[in-house]
């Protein structure tokens, strides 16, 4: 059995799958991969299934050890990745020997680096899933320095021979996320509708993985009052009673007591993972399906 | 009965419905009708979120499926049985005198009150597991505190409301707490991982200790 030791974690370290959707009547989010594309990505560069379990890496400044040769592959941020010593490209897989020890330095663009390994992270499941979900506080802990994590067993299929593709970090500018409609576009005024899509929002720093504030101007309600609490899907723009929106993200609490005025496309949400504080939000509308 | 379409998002809509006794209806109602590709259905105090597979189940189906299912008494529909689970409380709480005496009864009248009334848990909320439970017996309203604890104990039974609960986890709470019982609520490690799942029927009994 493989094992990687994870020597040094940086900031947060989480073991992350594509989550566990269907539970949400229970009170349990969907959780999972914040940027899942950059999970699926990598897992496929090392011959895994799409949902096979990796590490979710904040920010960078990581450190582990395998103890045998295998396959890995880096997606999500852009930093500078090494593997003794030698750069490993983005976005490709790359072979790591025994005792080759994988450092990831400080993200240079985006926030979250994805590490899939051939075999994928092997924790125990829980609600048939291997994702951490942060504000529930279940799944796997969050990964601290010496943690031993199995590696499970080596997938079917083979490692793709792919040849480069064309691989773009997270932008560093202004980011244009989809919206779709909200459950309660109707409590907010005209001008509120407009601000949002005319805004220059912010990036904040009360970001992660429950919900990332945006800074900018108040959003401005019609109906007064307070909604009873509904469920919401992630990407779910609730305005709170500041006037400010915040984005619900994957470990978010199930339901919310703050009316959603529109929501970030699935399509769009990916790049919300990648974003850093002070980065520039703007919103569009959704082409229709 | 009024039931409004909103939209949220690609593959869910949000029905609201005017009261909660509108949402059980309608949750037991498409809980015994679900069609292929139905993720979930998550019940709230006025709302219910219908969550799809789009590739199965489009969210114009889906609509459709909801616009039209009869839901008029359809909690006692036949076919429909709700499963019931007993939950063993030693009525010890903080807060059990003090909440009988804002309405007015004996804190061994409100205990027998809490065991006689036959309770279903309308939704989940605030955590994992945490059911707000309602009832038809249950005549009484009990404020929040205003001041929230900062920790309440697993397995806390406590009232806010016209909701009964039992907290399945420590954390932050403002209901008032009336008991206690050592019942597993949520494990998230078990095939069920709650034991109150939206249309349980919930019964509570006295027992001298957990």
């Amino acid at each position: 059995m493989t094992r990687v030791t994870v020597e040094v974690p940086g900031p947060l370290v989480l073991v992350e799958d594509l989550g566990r959707p269907g539970h949400a009547h229970l009170g349990v989010a969907g959780s999972g991969a914040l940027d899942r594309s950059a999970l699926a990505l990598a897992n496929r560069l090392v011959g895994n299934p799409d949902g096979a379990a990796g590490l979710e890496i904040l920010m960078g400044g990581f450190r582990a050890r395998f103890d045998e040769e295998t396959w890995i592959a880096i997606t999500g941020a852009w930093g500078r990745v090494v593997v003794d010593g030698r750069p490993v490209a983005p976005y490709a897989a790359a072979r790591v020997t025994a005792g080759a020890v994988l450092e990831i330095g400080p993200a240079e663009r985006g926030a979250r680096y994805v590490l899939a390994v051939r075999g994928g992270i092997d924790e125990p499941m829980e609600l048939g899933s291997r994702s951490r979900d942060t504000l529930a506080a279940f799944g796997p802990a969050p990964v601290a320095a010496g943690r031993v994590l199995e590696i499970g067993p080596v997938p079917a299929a083979s490692v793709p021979l792919l040849d480069r593709e064309a691989a773009f970090p997270p932008p560093a500018g202004a980011v244009t996320l989809a919206l779709l409609p909200g459950p309660r576009a109707d409590w907010f005024t005209d001008a509120a509708h407009t601000a949002l899509f005319d805004a220059a929002w912010r990036f904040s720093e009360q970001a992660d993985r429950v919900g990332a504030r945006l800074l900018g101007p108040a959003l401005e309600r019609r109906v007064p009052g307070e909604l009873a609490s509904e469920a919401t899907v992630p990407g779910s723009i609730q305005v709170a009673g500041d006037g400010r929106p915040t984005i619900l993200l994957a470990d978010r609490p199930v339901t919310g007591g703050y009316p959603v005025i529109a929501i970030v496309a699935p399509a769009s949400l990916d790049a919300v993972a990648q974003l850093r504080p002070g980065q520039e939000v703007r919103f569009r509308h959704a082409h229709p399906a | 009965m009024s039931r409004r379409l909103l939209p949220s998002g690609d593959a869910a809509l949000l029905v609201e419905c005017d009261t909660l006794d509108e949402v059980l209806a309608l949750h037991d109602a498409l809980a015994a009708d679900a069609p292929a590709g139905l993720v979930e259905l998550v019940p709230a105090a006025r709302t219910i979120l219908v969550a799809v597979d789009p590739e199965r189940l489009p969210l114009e189906s889906a609509a459709t499926w909801v616009r039209r299912i009869p839901a008029e008494a359809a909690a006692r529909r036949a076919g429909h049985v709700a499963d019931e689970v007993t939950v063993d409380v030693v009525y010890d709480g903080d807060d059990l005198r003090g909440a009988a005496g804002h309405l007015g009864v004996s804190p061994e009248a409100l205990a027998a009150r809490h065991q006689a009334a036959e309770w279903r848990v309308a939704f989940i909320g605030f955590a994992p597991g945490f059911g707000y439970l309602v009832s038809d017996d249950w005549p009484f309203e009990v404020p929040r505190l205003d001041a929230p604890r900062s920790r309440v104990p697993a397995g806390a039974v406590a009232l806010a409301g016209a909701f009964a609960g039992v907290y399945p986890r420590q954390s932050p709470g403002g209901w008032r707490l009336i008991g206690r019982t050592d019942a597993v609520l949520w494990d998230p490690a078990a095939d069920s991982p709650t034991l109150f799942v939206p249309g349980r029927r919930v019964r509570f009994r006295a027992v001298d200790r957990p």
